[in-house]
């Protein structure tokens, strides 16, 4: 029996163990260190770690506007990039379901932009923000692409919307399109017979059926676009003059561009907190209303 | 009947026209992105739209040789495919045995996993390199992996774990009746089932990997040792607005990534679709 227990012991070790270590050693340990710095003045280099209680959370609440900015300019993206992505995501779907000539060429180019990393695709845009929309602003003449694009603020932001949808509209339409595959057709049939059309069946039959998948999708989309990074260095760096820093990038300059790691981590752990709230309520929220077969 | 027939057809053509020309426009950044590659500098300038007037091949070369490209590429395929199969075979073990023993330690391990799910990178990015450097693997391939191990984990074993639970318990105990070793049982019996699922993480993990700008970043800082997104990003520093540069060094950068989602697009497509059910 000892024989047994032992054997069941190392078995547990073997298949669990070395995926255990790693989590603790590369998430969980580095996550309560984190949370510990956050409550240093600690700059990363020195030896001395001096604690300084809940200095650094008063300071971003109180005299750091860039933060609060960076904050709500994330709140803003996360809402735009959220409906629209998943508007666009489920009309792509709807109507890539139905028995078009191209519907297989056409789900491969919406989806194609989301295989390319959000690094090179901001500069990728940069180029067609600066040059390429003035070439057809040139041509054509019309204002809209002779906006300074990358330029100012408002423009920045809806740039980086515009990219951001268009990276990911065709990952959502591949989750929503196999959601609606799923839906039987003798509902929709029924429905059909009952005198229902095109557009009572989608709100009455479809949709609700397809209320996991719309969990999914927001999600992803609100995961995404909170933890916006890599487009936003790439295409604006957080610019003109801080407009468009997302949090991710705020807390990346606040610690690597000035080196301060204390307050970077207390800015990351009210990063965190946020991201599981928001999360929490969002999958809570959705999963009410989903529709059960 | 011909006039309902007329009725139904004729919208559907109107809407295939207009997903066609949304098509051709979410297509357009490819064309800026091909066509100005191979223009002469001031030719991008005078005009970016027009087709390019003379084939400049030798952007290319330059771009070729800027990048480094080989050298980058090599780095994030091992990268790449090194972290891939340690995550599926670890996380997949770990998981069968998170499913199979539901012990204290298994369930809490469980509950850790999940919630460190919705764990942003930054929020453990700070202290990340220290462990990494404590570890002695800073500015290593080793040491990269070792992160993506980490840090991948939490998704993958969830991946995994809602499918080992649909996994029947009979076939096995059969297999153990025949005289296999439970590990003989996981590698000879289950790990073939789950291949489904191991297609969609090692989908999933690709994407994220490969692409992945900060994590690299932030662990490998020798030039050789470059990936593809942190070579462009040192190379588009350098040639800022230099166009018929930065150009050709972009179509190089995203052109291992589309190649490898047309070869495998079925498989990817599927595998989205099964992972955001199990998600």
């Amino acid at each position: 029996m000892d024989h047994r227990k032992r054997s069941r012991l190392m078995q547990q070790f073997i298949f669990v163990g070395p995926t255990s270590l790693f989590f603790f050693m590369i998430v969980l340990i580095p996550f309560f260190l984190g949370l510990y710095y956050s409550f240093t003045s600690w700059n990363g280099i020195s030896r001395h770690v001096e604690w300084t209680g809940l200095r650094n959370y008063l300071h971003i609440f109180t005299k750091d506007p860039s933060f609060l900015h960076s904050f709500w300019f994330t709140a803003k993206f996360t809402f735009f990039g959220l409906v629209l992505t998943n508007l666009l995501g489920f009309a792509l779907a709807y109507v890539l379901t139905r028995k078009l000539f191209t519907r297989n060429v056409l789900r491969t180019v919406f989806f194609v932009p989301h295989v390319i990393g959000g690094l090179l695709l901001g500069f990728i845009w940069q180029f067609i923000f600066v040059r390429g929309f003035s070439s057809i602003g040139q041509a054509t003449g019309w204002s809209f692409f002779n906006l300074p694009w990358l330029g100012t603020g408002g423009t920045a932001f809806w740039a980086i919307v515009i990219v951001f949808v268009w990276q990911n509209a065709g990952y959502l339409m591949v989750i929503y399109i196999s959601a609606i595959n799923n839906v039987p057709k003798s509902l929709l049939e029924a429905s059909k017979v009952d005198g229902a059309g095109r557009f009572q069946a989608l709100r009455h039959v479809t949709i609700p059926l397809v209320m996991p998948a719309v969990t999914v999708c927001l999600f992803l989309s609100i995961s995404w676009s909170f933890k916006l990074f890599d487009l936003n260095l790439s295409l604006t760096k957080g610019g003109p003059f801080k407009a468009t820093e997302s949090v991710a990038l705020n807390i990346y300059n606040e610690a690597y561009t000035i080196s301060r790691f204390g307050m970077g981590s207390a800015k990351a752990m009210i990063f965190f907190v946020i991201v599981a709230l928001i999360s929490l309520l969002q999958v809570r929220a959705t999963k009410k209303r989903e529709v059960e077969l | 009947m011909e006039n309902t027939a007329k009725k139904f057809n004729m919208p559907l053509l109107l809407v295939e026209v207009i997903v066609i020309l949304l098509g051709l426009l979410f297509l357009v950044p490819f064309y800026f992105l091909l066509g100005n590659s191979v223009k002469s500098y001031s030719e991008i300038l005078s005009d970016s739209a027009a087709l390019p007037s003379v084939f400049q091949w030798s952007n290319y070369a330059e771009a070729w040789k800027a990048i480094d490209f080989p050298h980058a590429f090599l780095n994030s395929f091992m990268i790449t495919v090194i972290s891939n199969i340690l995550l599926a075979f670890l996380c997949s073990m770990c998981a069968y045995k998170m499913v199979r023993n539901n012990s204290l330690y298994n369930r809490l391990l469980y509950i850790a996993l999940v919630a460190a799910m919705v764990i942003p990178f930054q929020a453990i990015m700070i202290p990340l390199v220290q462990v990494v450097s404590g570890l002695g693997v800073m500015d290593s391939t080793a040491g990269l992996i070792l992160a993506y191990l980490g840090f991948g984990a939490p998704m993958t074993v969830f991946l995994f774990h809602g499918f080992v639970k649909s996994v029947p318990l009979d076939i096995e105990e059969a297999s153990r009746v025949d005289g296999n070793s439970p590990y003989g049982t996981f590698f000879r019996i289950v790990l073939p089932l789950m291949q489904p699922i191991i297609v969609t993480v090692i989908i999933l993990n690709t994407l994220w990997i490969w692409n992945d700008y900060l994590m690299p970043s932030l662990i490998l800082q020798d030039p050789g040792l470059r990936t593809i997104p942190i070579a462009t990003y040192s190379f588009f520093g350098q040639y800022t607005k230099q166009w018929d540069l930065a150009l050709p060094g972009l179509v190089l950068g995203i052109t291992p990534v589309v190649i490898f989602f047309l070869a495998m697009q079925k498989y990817i497509i599927e595998g989205i679709a099964q992972g955001s059910v199990k998600g």
